[in-house]
């Protein structure tokens, strides 16, 4: 399997107009991504999960480092890269099939052709009977299959996904997480999945990067090398939590909370 | 519910009636509902000035206001699309909107009249006055009220310029224009009639047929003549609330 992002010695650092408020949110990261992988990222909240796919997605400027993708450095918004965000960032104007072929609409793929292909991923995601809805109609559930289904239509590389179902309740959380890994075992998207639930990130992470508190490292990479469907319980899944959450709670301790 | 609105209104009818029967108000400050519903029907019927039929004045009046609000309409959405989108082109251009924009548009008569003549022309200009700057405001705010997310989606989705503009930026500020509109429209059509006052050369228009019934002290027509500008700017509200109701349904 072949690198699909790499990130080296990584740098973000947030200005202020005096020394005690210049924000050093990573000093030097350093990860890279097999193809077809899902990674995840864990920490503590503030920590710089979002702030490291918003490097990643062009949306903020790195301070320096490098932000590879096939071994070309990526640079403002690539199409190659995708996004789905926690708030699920819908256009609300627009019912439920074109949220999803906005992409296609984008890339100018003739409207006729672009709807049979959003339909399509209207049947798979089980949004079957509301493609004309609007966002406003929706559950948080649905709306994040049509985000997902919005962002994984225009095939990116790399799919980068903030916190994706951390508004949803713990059932449809479940459900969600399930529903990504048969989506993902059809078509293995590389994925960047960025959690501050530690269940979550094992249940769906090939691999778990463990962040520490600002300026953020990389404190642990863990293998999970389990076969998929995995048990939410299993043995060797709750051996991989207690790890994570040690090693969160150690470096959690070394800094008092500010 | 919808029975109970119409009970004040007719009490007041009423009481005004009562009180003008029995000489209370007098005829020549206030005449009667009656006298008024009559003053209407001469409006319809005779046309004040004589031959100059209700229906022309609306006409006339509607032209004026349609022509100064599509132009307002047309100058005033894309500005307000721009700058607030870019705090650079709002630094620019706010300085200039905030002069102008405390001057009463009827303060601008004289000049317009000097400009255009007195026809079409210089009314239409006072209500592109009136209407432009709250459709300019509220569009400035409904762009900054587009929720950041989902600019960042657009960019995420490589969304061209045009695309954004046409795709993001305007639906997004659509409610704030469409309320824009509203006022801009009631502003219009309140200094269109202020603006008639002063002149127009066809004759035409429900603020000369006022202040025509004015000269010869016809003051059943003069509450008419109001009557009727409150009943069509009732009804261009109502337009616009139903071209919201579609044009907002996501909402």
């Amino acid at each position: 399997m072949s690198i699909r992002l790499e990130i080296t010695d990584l740098k973000k650092v947030y200005a202020g107009n005096t020394p005690e408020t210049v924000i050093d949110v990573f000093d030097g990261m350093n990860f890279s991504i097999q193809q077809g992988q899902i990674f995840s990222i864990v920490g503590p909240s503030g920590c710089g999960k979002t702030t490291l796919l918003r490097l990643i997605a062009g949306l903020e400027e790195k301070t320096s480092g490098g932000i590879l993708l096939d071994g070309k450095s990526l640079t403002g918004c690539d199409e190659q890269v995708g996004m789905v965000f926690q708030e699920y960032a819908l256009f609300p104007w627009r019912k439920l099939v074109e949220n999803i072929e906005v992409a296609l609409e984008i890339k100018g793929v003739d409207a006729a052709v672009r709807r049979t292909m959003a339909m399509q991923y209207v049947r798979d995601f089980g949004l079957e009977g509301f493609e004309n809805a609007f966002p406003k109609e929706l559950s948080g559930g649905m709306k994040q299959r049509v985000a997902i289904a919005r962002t994984l239509i225009a095939n990116p590389q790399v799919v980068l996904m903030d916190e994706p179902f951390g508004s949803l309740d713990s059932q449809t959380r479940n459900v969600m997480q399930e529903f990504l890994l048969k989506i993902w075992e059809e078509r293995k998207d590389t994925i960047l999945f960025v959690t501050h639930n530690v269940d979550e990130a094992v249940y769906v992470g090939d691999r778990i990067a463990v962040l520490s508190p600002r300026p953020a490292g990389i404190l642990k990479i863990f293998d999970v090398g389990l076969d998929r469907p995995r048990n939410r319980t299993g043995k060797e899944e709750n051996r991989i939590k207690s790890d994570i959450l040690q090693l969160l709670n150690a470096s959690a301790a070394v800094r008092p909370p500010s | 519910m919808k029975g109970k609105r119409i009970i004040p209104p007719i009490m007041l009818l009423l009481l005004w009636q009562l009180l003008s029967a029995t000489g209370v108000i007098p005829a020549f400050k206030l005449p009667s509902p009656v006298q008024v519903a009559a003053g209407l029907a001469d409006l319809i019927g005779t046309g004040m000035p004589p031959g100059h039929l209700l229906h022309l004045h609306v006409y006339y009046s509607l032209q004026r206001v349609l022509l100064g609000y599509a132009l307002a309409l047309a100058t005033a959405v894309p500005l307000g699309l721009l700058m607030g989108w870019s705090r650079t082109v709002c630094a620019m251009i706010e300085p200039l909107v905030e002069i102008v924009r405390p001057i009463p548009p009827l303060a601008w008569i004289p000049l317009s009249i000097l400009w255009f003549g007195i026809g079409i022309k210089s009314a239409a200009f006072i209500i592109f006055l009136g209407a432009f700057f709250p459709i300019l405001l509220n569009t400035i705010n409904g762009v900054r009220g587009i929720e950041p997310v989902l600019i960042e989606a657009a960019r995420m989705l490589n969304a061209g310029r045009r695309f954004f503009f046409l795709n993001v930026l305007v639906p997004g500020a659509m409610p704030s224009i469409l309320t824009g509109m509203r006022i801009g429209i009631g502003v219009g059509w309140m200094s269109l009639v202020a603006a008639e006052f002063t002149g127009v050369r066809q004759g035409y228009g429900l603020g000369y047929m006022i202040m025509t019934a004015r000269d010869i002290q016809r003051s059943d027509e003069i509450i008419a003549g109001m009557l009727v500008i409150g009943a069509i700017g009732l009804g261009i509200d109502a337009c616009l609330q139903l071209a919201e109701r579609y044009l907002i349904r996501w909402r």
